[in-house]
């Protein structure tokens, strides 16, 4: 008997499915359902995956009580080039911001590389004078007499939506306002994005970047937004809908329309939140969150149970996987470092006799050899049913037709043959060689965040996560795992554990030691103001929590610190404990500080958020049993490289307190857990899998 | 099994990662506003021979080369039987370590089990040596600051004071040397700490194997790829703005069947001032041109850096000798891929590209004495690359060297100055089939009511970038000063009074194959676009009936 009162539906549509989760009020997953995405008309795979579990939970729309949603629609329609026709307006004489940008090639050795297209061409870019300094003081006026030629530039352009970055506007928007205002009078049906509303951070290419990005994909997403909520009222849906943003929280549709670049990438951070919140329900400090897809892997570290966040990342690069090769988006976000390792990762061998694997990917379609669906490059998942650790017959509960022999030729072909190694060998090394490319992106990110990677735990999820878990955490030095429930959808389950919330960012340079903390509490004031308005409209009674934070660097530098401040205006008597702070962050990172350096400060944010919703509980872990197997499987054993008997388990069937050893296959629908030989299994209190690598197996 | 040759390949991709994070770390912790925003750093893993293994890829290629070579000299200078766990050796001598005093160099030899089973060495740039400053002024080594010969730094963990004491009392940045120095320290011990972690998870105990392995490979492949080229000798004459006078840079490049050599010989010898280039600095800029062209695909390392060799007469311009000051060695350096390729174009005429701006426009601004006000800004501003064979060369882009340009909001913020345009500089770039890409137009002056002083080491003034395979020179670089139109040298302290504008145009890039042969579609769009005017459009690409 399901209890149907206070349900809530998360919907995540990806590029190729909708994942969709129905949760109770004590947070526990009712139903799930993957169902194709519909691109043409993405609502109505939504709809079809929201009837499917209602349906399954014996619910009806009625008993839905908050409904929150995530799509990559936004970012597909930057990585498709579907947005709309776009314009600039900068500031007269700096009308190449786009085209200058860094000034820099990212990649040292390649003579014929071909920058990012950053959307708007040269001669969409227009330019109005006045001018504002960097204290926001008006050096020239704005040249109002010329705004209405640029109305006339632009509909001779036909364009939809323009975007406007002036100079320093963080710091003075008065020209950008009243800009938009003229405009209006001009060109009323133009959608205007203004860089100090969706961005405002000094550094006028990210900004400009950001605003051109919002405006392109405002009015397609307008539309989008509209036509969901349209068609779910219809059904007889009565609660709010919020969407899930980049940061990690929830906001309304009315703010996602107006700023819908901060939905992109919002389906990955769902993930970052679920295992933010299984950290917290474990009282797992130190996490790392392991999500390994069809076509790539992101890990995410989550210190005291918040995921780490970055306020940059990039869209559209012009080499998927190569840093600097897109364009900067300057929006709050959960810091993901994303790798091009999936099950569908092709493996290749080039010039030099070095095996490759990925980035590129077959994906799902043609998806890999043994799909025979017309792929015939080995893949990493034709590397694991190689190995054994895919059952073929429970393959996708079954729906989808494995060809072990397809993967075998396939491996023989393109890796055995140039490598002379038998099909089982090429497979291995397929396996060494993406298990360690993803350790050493962890490793690697880990350092640029200033952290290590030893004693975190990994959490794994996503399709392939479970069954590569073991393999990528030995390589990484790290030796406990934890695999959620529903690890197959893990981001739609985690869009139902985000808080309304709303973050801004805003530049204002100054030294530590000349704090002007007057000025600076009524510029907190304003950014509390704007953060409230946002997040009350779509938690209209919660009381509020409140985060603000300086980034902080030693002048001269130009890598900042986080530093978290005291959520109240700031007295000059502060200044030594924010002193101290930076000191103890940095030499936790640095190793020492260094005395007599002034400090700087150049941006300040400011979080709202709703509390965030029930607290997972983890039951205590009852008396341990040992677990039995439903049979038995050949593997090559990844610790020796031989061929050895593991033991099979359904996932269904383990009890909270099933131990089981490596080596080992925990069976379930959408995924499998591997248990290398070298680690054992327990079940915890809320159905979690612990993987504890033993110590007597370590070298 | 499990086959060796995939652990061997799995400990190499390891070794490259471990000495990419090595570098992040360093720019991370790193003052120096070159090290943050150009990466100028290095870090890479030795073998017990001294044999380089792996080396990050950071933001510019003055380290290519130059440290394997200084590693090879301190282990030649240093007896291993005489090194201790926890020993750190360095020097900042430019013709061992990168070619002028402020690229610091350490180097650390790795134990493991009680045996010396390699090495890991960084470099970064400090921000000041003392001497007259970072600028061409000097006319010997001893104007230009402090030389620190190969010396051990740190003993058994323990850091020498006094070294660490002269290095601060004679720098105006004691606080941020010594802040960098540290940091190198750190790099060196923690990619030993990795290297070790390594080969006790991979339970190897030492190195020998991976080294001939990933060494072998890679010198496979590279001679795979020079034997694909055409053999023989191609000679080039550079002719660049130099100092006062003009100078002319030789080589000659001779493709042979297993390995590349270029020689200098003919070069003009040595100038008085500060823009004489050590070989080794010259190897490097020279090395990674070919290397763009020939085997980019692999890592640097012992193996894939041996088949290319660089020579030059002793006391030419490109392989200065001590006392001769070096401290603006960039400034040619980087023109020398320009002077390479037109050695590598005459064998590969439709792979090189052709000339660009290269060096890079530095627009260096300090506070006038006299002023209040004090304030110091690095600003660097490119011009455009050559156009390429099959497509257009980039507008305001580095290269060789992968330096950041600035921003005009954050420049702003940290010095008294205001920018009145950053724009392209419209028909700057080479005309040709392809085209190539666009210099780009500053104007700036004093905010306050105080004169700036500008310290120039640019190129390509009187010297614009050459086009290629009929292609046309892009336009020069053109510094003035308005009002009055006053026009300077590209070499040279300058005073910005207050109240004038400096106008700064960098070069463009040289254009690639006739002009006449551009399609009419990339007329059209150069035209709308207004890189291009209408008049460059009519006199330069107008069809030959």
């Amino acid at each position: 008997m399901i209890h149907t009162d206070g349900l809530r539906l998360a919907i995540d549509i990806g590029g190729t499915f909708t994942d969709t989760v129905l949760l109770n009020r004590a947070s526990d997953v009712v139903a799930t359902a993957k169902t194709p995405t519909t691109p043409q008309r993405p609502a109505l795979g939504a709809l079809a995956g929201a009837a499917h579990v209602l349906d399954d939970a014996g619910a009806d729309w009625r008993h839905v009580t908050g409904l929150i949603h995530g799509t990559t629609l936004a970012t597909n329609a930057l990585i498709e080039r579907r947005g709309a026709a776009t314009a600039t307006i900068t500031t007269h004489g700096f009308r190449d911001i786009l085209e200058i940008a860094y000034e820099r090639r990212y990649s040292q050795y390649a003579i014929d590389l071909v920058k990012p297209d950053l959307i708007v061409p040269r001669t969409h870019s227009l330019t109005i004078g006045g001018r504002m300094d960097v204290s926001g003081h008006e050096v020239s006026p704005l040249d109002e007499a010329h705004v209405a030629a640029l109305a006339t530039e632009l509909k001779a352009l036909e364009v939809e939506a323009v975007a406007i970055c002036l100079l320093h506007s963080y710091a003075n928007p008065a020209h950008e306002l009243r800009l938009r205002d003229l405009l209006a009078l001009h060109a009323p049906d133009l959608v205007v994005s203004l860089s100090h509303e969706v961005s405002p951070e000094a550094r006028e290419f990210d900004r400009l970047c950001t605003t051109i990005a919002n405006a392109y994909v405002q009015p397609l997403m307008a539309g989008y937004l509209q036509d969901f909520e349209t068609r779910f009222r219809q059904k007889g849906l009565s609660c709010p809908i919020l969407m899930m943003t980049a940061g990690g929280g929830m906001t309304t549709l009315e703010t996602a329309a107006r700023l819908p670049i901060r939905l992109v990438e919002s389906g990955p951070a769902g993930g970052a939140i679920l295992a933010a919140r299984i950290a917290e329900a474990t009282s797992e400090a130190s996490v790392l969150s392991f999500d390994m897809g069809g076509t790539t892997a992101k890990l995410c570290l989550i210190d005291d149970f918040r995921p780490q966040t970055a306020r940059k990342f990039e869209i559209s690069r012009a080499e998927r996987f190569i840093r600097g090769s897109g364009m900067p988006v300057r929006i709050p976000v959960i810091e993901m470092i994303e790798i091009g390792a999936g099950g569908g990762s092709i493996a290749s061998v080039d010039r030099l006799g070095r095996l490759q694997v990925g980035p590129h990917s077959a994906g799902s379609d043609p998806g890999p050899a043994a799909f025979g669906k017309g792929g015939d490059k080995p893949t990493v998942t034709d590397a694991d049913l190689t190995l054994g650790l895919i059952e073929p017959a429970r393959f996708a509960e079954g729906r989808l037709k494995i060809d072990p022999d397809a993967a075998h030729d396939a491996l023989n072909r393109d890796v055995g043959g140039p490598l002379a190694l038998g099909p089982d060998q090429a497979a291995f090394a397929i396996s060494e060689i993406v298990d360690e490319s993803m350790a050493g992106a962890g490793r690697m990110h880990a350092v640029e965040s200033g952290k290590d990677l030893g004693n975190r735990l990994m959490i794994a999820f996503g399709g392939n996560g479970p069954l590569h878990a073991t393999r990528v955490a030995r390589r990484a030095q790290m030796r406990r795992i934890l695999i959620p429930r529903d690890p197959g959808v893990g981001s739609a389950v985690g869009f139902l554990h985000a808080p309304v919330s709303y973050e801004v960012i805003r530049s204002r340079h100054t030294r530590l030691d000349t704090l002007d903390t007057k000025g600076l509490n009524q510029f907190f004031d304003a950014m509390q103001a704007e953060a409230e308005q946002v997040v009350r409209s779509g938690a209209p009674d919660a009381p509020l929590l409140q985060r603000r934070v300086a980034y902080m660097r030693y002048h001269g530098q130009g890598h900042e610190i986080e530093i978290k401040l005291p959520n109240r205006a700031l007295t000059h008597s502060d200044v030594g404990a924010l002193k101290a702070a930076f000191e103890v962050e940095y030499s936790r990172q640095f190793s020492r500080v260094v005395p007599g350096m002034v400090i700087e400060i150049l941006n300040w944010g400011l979080a709202v958020s709703s509390p965030p919703p029930a607290h997972l509980t983890c039951p205590e872990v009852p008396r341990l049993h040992r677990a039995v197997p439903t049979g038995s499987r050949q593997i090559l054993c990844d610790l020796t490289g031989r061929w050895r008997s593991a033991d099979v388990f359904n996932r269904a069937d383990l009890a909270p307190g099933a131990e089981l050893t490596g080596p080992a296959l925990i069976v379930e629908a959408q995924t499998t857990t591997f248990v290398s030989a070298d680690f054992n299994a327990t079940v915890d209190g809320h159905g979690n899998i612990w993987l504890t690598q033993q110590q007597e197996a370590q070298k | 099994m499990i086959q060796s040759d995939t652990r061997l390949q799995v400990m190499w991709n390891r070794l490259l990662a471990v000495v990419e994070e090595q570098g992040q770390a360093l720019i991370r912790a790193a003052f120096s506003p070159i090290v943050r925003e150009c990466g100028d750093i290095s870090a890479g893993i030795f073998d017990a021979k001294g044999r380089m293994l792996a080396q990050a890829v950071t933001g510019t290629p003055g380290h290519i080369n130059t440290m394997a070579e200084a590693v090879k000299t301190l282990c030649v200078r240093f007896a291993q039987s005489d090194m201790k766990p926890g020993d750190i050796y360095m020097t900042n001598d430019p013709w061992i370590a990168s070619g002028h005093l402020n690229d610091f160099l350490l180097m650390m030899p790795v134990f493991y089990r009680d045996q010396v089973i390699g090495y890991t060495a960084c470099t970064s740039h400090l921000v000041d040596l003392g001497g007259l400053g970072m600028g061409p002024e000097g006319s010997d080594i001893f104007d230009e600051g402090l030389l620190i010969p190969p010396c051990k730094l740190v003993s058994q963990g323990e850091v020498n004071a006094l070294l660490l004491e002269i290095v601060k009392a004679n720098s105006r940045e004691p606080i941020a040397n010594e802040g960098d120095i540290y940091a190198l320290i750190a790099c060196c011990e923690a990619g030993s700490d990795r290297l070790v972690q390594m080969m006790r998870e991979f339970d190897i105990s030492d190195l020998r194997a991976l080294s001939d392995y990933i060494i072998e490979t890679s010198r496979r492949g590279t001679l795979a790829a020079i034997a694909a080229l055409p053999k023989g000798t191609w000679r080039h004459v550079l002719r660049v703005d130099g100092y006062d006078d003009e100078i002319e840079l030789h080589a000659a490049l001779t493709i042979a069947d297993d390995h590349l050599l270029l020689d200098f010989d003919g070069t003009a010898s040595c100038v008085g001032k500060g823009i004489n280039v050590p070989l080794n600095y010259a190897t490097a800029y020279s090395v990674f041109a070919l290397r763009c062209i020939i085997g980019a695909d692999i890592p640097n390392n012992a193996g894939s850096l041996d088949p290319f060799r660089v020579t030059g007469p002793k006391g030419c311009i490109l392989n200065a000798q001590p006392p001769a000051p070096v401290a603006m060695r960039h400034t040619l350096g980087q023109m020398t891929p320009d002077l390479v390729y037109g050695c590598l174009s005459q064998a590969l005429p439709d792979r090189v590209p052709a000339e660009g701006a290269s060096c890079m426009y530095d627009l260096p601004l300090r506070h006038a004495p006299e002023a209040t006000d004090q304030f110091a800004l690095e600003l660097v501003f490119n011009g455009g690359t050559g156009a390429r064979p099959r497509i257009d060369g980039l507008s305001a882009t580095a290269f060789p060297s992968g330096v950041w340009g600035s921003q005009i909001e954050t420049t702003e913020a940290v010095a008294p100055v205001l920018f009145h345009r950053r724009e392209l500089r419209q028909d700057s770039g080479g005309a040709g089939r392809f085209r190539g890409g666009l210099g780009q137009h500053i104007e700036l002056s004093a905010t306050k009511n105080q004169d700036l002083m500008l310290f120039l080491s640019v190129e390509r003034i009187k010297n614009p970038a050459s086009g290629r395979d009929g292609g046309l020179d892009g336009a020069p670089g053109r510094i003035t000063v308005q009002p009055g139109n006053r026009h300077l040298p590209g070499k040279g302290e300058v005073r910005i009074r207050a109240g004038e504008t400096l106008s700064f145009e960098t070069p463009g890039g040289g254009g690639f194959g006739l002009p006449e042969h551009r399609s009419e579609d990339a007329i059209l769009t150069d035209v709308q676009s207004g890189l291009v005017s209408h008049e460059q459009a009519q006199n330069l690409y107008r069809r030959q009936k």
